[in-house]
């Protein structure tokens, strides 16, 4: 069956193609890569959740269009408890479920399948948690959802009640992400019952704006409306992703007209793409940080004054126009501006290399060689870490500093930029799953994370700053939130376990006929807005 | 002939047993893991990667993992992508009909072209077609194929548009894969113009592909020629009074052949290291593009049992060529 599934799932699909003419208004994207499947659970690419989660699924609760705040989506309403360990959440009702040559739902989305979803990712010996062989839930578990969720109860058909272990703010923005979409309890017993479960990873079915027609493993995606979308309906008729994986074939294509839409322009093109009169560029700054993580355990890096010190020797504005060709802006804070609880009030560091040298001689620091660590690949966060390197080698040579380059292949990189001991510097970033600063500051900089495994790479441990995280973790005061990360960022500054190095602006270049896409700053590409005019 | 091929076929099982080996080992010998590479910037906490690996099966010694995998392949199982956890076997059989379809119209352009230059320019050695053709050779041979892809796109789709971008069929048509080639797949639809989308769309990355095999088959064409010309036996034919196109055609062209088939052999796996840039670049989507992405996500069954099928079928590829020695040379087959 494995082998042919992909030539029956074809006829499958034509059958159903036949259906609807291909007239049809037809939108097609340039998608970056191929996804690793369409059940979101067990994967975490952006490329997988596009093409899957975001297309053809819905969650509990969604991002507002161009936010990271929360909206209703199969939940129209919850309460949470005074002590913030019970959400329960109200669902809409009248949902249908995607249908296709092989499943019709007879009923509509309930309860049922929102146990279905967490269970199957949070119980080892629910039937479906490794319904295909190796099949792990990273990030169930790197959200420490298995941590946090003591129990969920299906109240009535439309109520469930989540109950968790301790009270956690950002629970709400975690079930916004595609991991836990909503999948189709009877759609897995359909299933269950042909013999075909992995096809809960092949032929998704879900509530989303986008019904999936077929797909040609690493050439095409196809999608048709829904047309019994819950929420507003698609403009579109057709959604194609075109997988395209070189970004100057990309905008060929999108120069072509063979596709509307692109991700990941390469920085080198945009001048190009802004003088072409058929295109335009939607530009918005990306939720996400570019860094130097020194090793504050290892000296003379323990010492704040020195880490300051090599801070005010480095020229960001320079680096920011060479290795983002000026695409980014100037970090101060660890957050990126857009994001809620950035501290704006605090100042950036001064380029000022005689002000270093002198405060790296006050701190004691004579002939000092170092290492920096330049990551192999490319990352929005960061398009060129070699040539950053090479900036903060020659601005530390100004205030004495001897710096030699280092590089590893990226998993090695990875590992060892995390081992104790670690000698000199770290480039890295990061972009948020989820809007929450928490997923930026716990993530990155809480004691929690620096341990083997984490990734605190600045072996940062403040124990007033992690406090306040916490504090701010299980608080669902907004505004006690937004103060909490304030006073953190004061500290971080204070201490400097990184040189922040920049913010990057995300670029989506589409034809000038295409209306209604509204960037993520999750950098999702979704499509139910989208439309074309002639 | 048939101890021939039988004997040839004996010889490929050590050398098989001998590529598992080496697969196995090479994709463990690179630096990094996959479950590191899954974690990505965040990380994965020590117990976890111990959880993932065991259920993985890494946590076992190595050579254990290896017999386990002689074991698996033995009773037909290639095993599981460790990225899309589909069977290795399904994917390579979905993919490599595009890397066939590309790789044959490429070695076609490059026969059909490189052959008759190499004659050309051996018998005008010293012309000014000579000069240009081995001029060009070089310059095709020494090519970077990233760089000429792109080029010839922003040329012939971009600037001319004569040619679509990328992919192996226009979005348009929509039919179920029958045998995986889209050309035959496109005129079994019976939709009109779907031929002709599928072998526009095939031009580029064909003659991308094409461009290093077709200079070396053209300059050891005209060595070879050249060499042959010289013969005692092309002398005497002259001598007889034959035509100039017998003694050409006839004569030196089929003694001539016998290295430059070797030549075209030994370019199947020049293709494939060739179709990895190609099929990147053309958004083509074969084996080449999805041996690479599984060695940098360090998917260890695909990247072993992929490099397996591939050995396997250079393997016959080069048998194939052995036997069609036979053929032209007669001497080779009755030892």
């Amino acid at each position: 069956m494995s082998i042919f599934s992909p030539r029956i799932l074809a006829v499958s699909a034509l059958a159903l193609m036949a259906a609807t003419p291909l007239s049809a208004k037809t939108f097609v994207y340039c998608s970056e890569g191929s996804p690793e499947g369409f059940d979101p659970a067990p994967y975490t690419s952006g490329t997988t959740f596009d093409a899957s989660g975001h297309a053809v699924y819905n969650r509990l609760v969604q991002f507002k269009p161009g936010t990271t705040e929360i909206e209703p989506a199969l939940a129209e309403s919850w309460d949470v408890s005074e002590d913030g360990l019970t959400y329960t959440f109200h669902l809409r009702k009248g949902v249908k479920f995607h249908s296709n040559d092989k499943f019709t739902p007879s009923r509509d989305f309930d309860a049922d399948d929102v146990i279905f979803t967490f269970m199957r990712q949070a119980d080892a010996k629910d039937p479906w948690h490794e319904y295909i062989p190796g099949i792990t839930y990273e990030y169930y578990s790197s959200m420490e959802m298995d941590k946090l969720i003591k129990s969920i109860e299906k109240v009535d058909d439309n109520t469930v009640k989540f109950t968790l272990n301790h009270p956690e703010a950002p629970f709400l923005a975690n079930i916004a992400m595609p991991f836990v979409s909503i999948l189709s309890k009877e759609y897995a017993d359909t299933l269950d019952k042909a013999g075909t479960r992995e096809d809960l990873n092949n032929v998704p079915i879900g509530t989303g704006p986008f019904k999936f027609v077929a797909y040609q493993k690493d050439a095409v995606i196809r999608y048709q409306k829904n047309a019994d979308y819950w929420g507003p309906a698609p403009k579109i008729d057709d959604l194609v992703f075109a997988i395209t994986p070189d970004a100057s074939v990309r905008l060929q294509k999108l120069k072509a007209n063979e596709c509307q839409l692109m991700p990941y322009p390469s920085p080198a093109d945009i001048a190009d793409i802004k003088a072409d009169p058929n295109l335009k560029l939607d530009e918005q700054a990306g939720l996400n940080v570019g860094y130097l993580a020194y090793n504050t355990t290892v000296a003379p890096f323990d010492k704040p004054e020195v880490r300051k010190a090599l801070n005010m020797a480095i020229d960001k504005k320079a680096l920011v126009d060479a290795v983002y060709q000026g695409d980014a802006v100037v970090a101060k804070n660890p957050i990126p501006p857009t994001m809620w609880g950035y501290n704006d009030a605090i100042e950036a560091d001064k380029y000022d290399p005689a002000a270093a040298k002198a405060a790296l001689e006050a701190a004691g620091v004579k002939d000092l060689s170092m290492e920096v660590w330049a990551m192999p690949v490319q990352r929005p966060y960061m398009p060129n870490a070699r040539r950053a390197a090479e900036l903060i080698q020659s601005d530390f040579a100004k205030v004495g500093v001897k710096v030699d380059i280092v590089s590893y292949e990226w998993g090695e990189y990875l590992k060892k930029s995390m081992e104790e001991g670690r000698k000199g510097a770290v480039i890295l970033g990061w972009t948020g799953d989820n809007g929450d600063p928490d997923n930026f500051l716990s993530v990155l900089l809480s004691c929690a994370a620096a341990t083997p495994g984490g990734a605190n790479r600045a072996y940062w441990c403040n124990k007033d700053f992690s406090d306040l995280l916490a504090k701010a973790k299980a608080s669902s005061d907004h505004a006690e939130r937004v103060k909490l990360y304030e006073e953190a960022q004061v500290i971080f500054k204070k201490e400097e376990p990184w040189a922040t190095l920049a913010h990057s602006t995300q670029y989506v270049p589409m034809r000038k006929n295409v209306t209604g896409f509204v960037q993520s700053p999750l950098g999702d590409y979704t499509f139910e807005n989208v439309d074309l005019t002639e | 002939m048939l101890r021939f091929i039988l004997t040839k076929l004996l010889y490929l099982v050590p050398t098989m047993l001998g590529i598992t080996l080496v697969a196995f080992g090479f994709i463990r010998l690179l630096p990094g893991d996959p479950v590191l590479l899954m974690a990505g910037e965040r990380g994965v906490a020590p117990e976890r990667y111990a959880q993932i690996a065991a259920q993985l099966g890494f946590d076992k010694p190595v050579w254990q993992q290896y017999l386990l995998y002689l074991n698996n392949l033995l009773h037909g199982d290639l095993g599981n992508s460790l990225v899309t956890k589909k069977p290795v076997l399904s994917e390579f059989l979905t993919l490599f009909p595009a890397t066939v379809e590309l790789g044959l119209c490429a070695i076609i352009i490059a026969t059909a072209v490189g052959v008759p230059v190499g004659v050309i320019a051996a018998i005008k050695r010293g012309s000014w077609f000579d000069q240009i053709s081995m001029t060009g050779a070089l310059i095709g041979f020494s090519m970077p194929i990233f760089w000429w892809g792109l080029l010839l796109i922003i040329f012939f789709s971009g600037i001319l548009q004569w040619t679509p971008v990328s992919g192996r069929i226009s979005l348009m048509y929509f039919f179920p894969p029958v045998t995986g080639f889209m050309l035959i797949d496109s005129l079994i639809s019976g939709q009109a113009g779907a031929f002709k989308s599928a072998l526009s769309h095939l031009i580029l990355p064909s003659v991308v592909l094409a461009t290093i095999p077709l200079a070396v088959i053209a300059r050891q064409t005209r060595s070879a020629m050249l060499e042959v010309m010289g013969e005692d036996y092309v002398r005497t034919a002259r001598a007889k009074g034959l035509s100039p196109l017998r003694v050409i055609g006839v004569h030196a062209l089929r003694n001539a052949m016998i290295p430059v088939i070797t030549t075209i052999g030994l370019q199947i796996g020049v293709l494939l290291a060739g179709a990895i840039l190609t099929e990147t670049i053309f958004s083509w989507p074969g084996i080449g593009k999805w041996m690479i992405d599984s060695i940098s996500r360090r998917d260890y069954p695909v990247v072993q049992s992929g490099l397996l099928l591939i050995a396997a079928i250079v393997m016959i590829v080069n048998l194939i060529v052995d036997l069609t020695y036979g053929l032209i040379n007669p001497r080779i087959r009755h030892k």
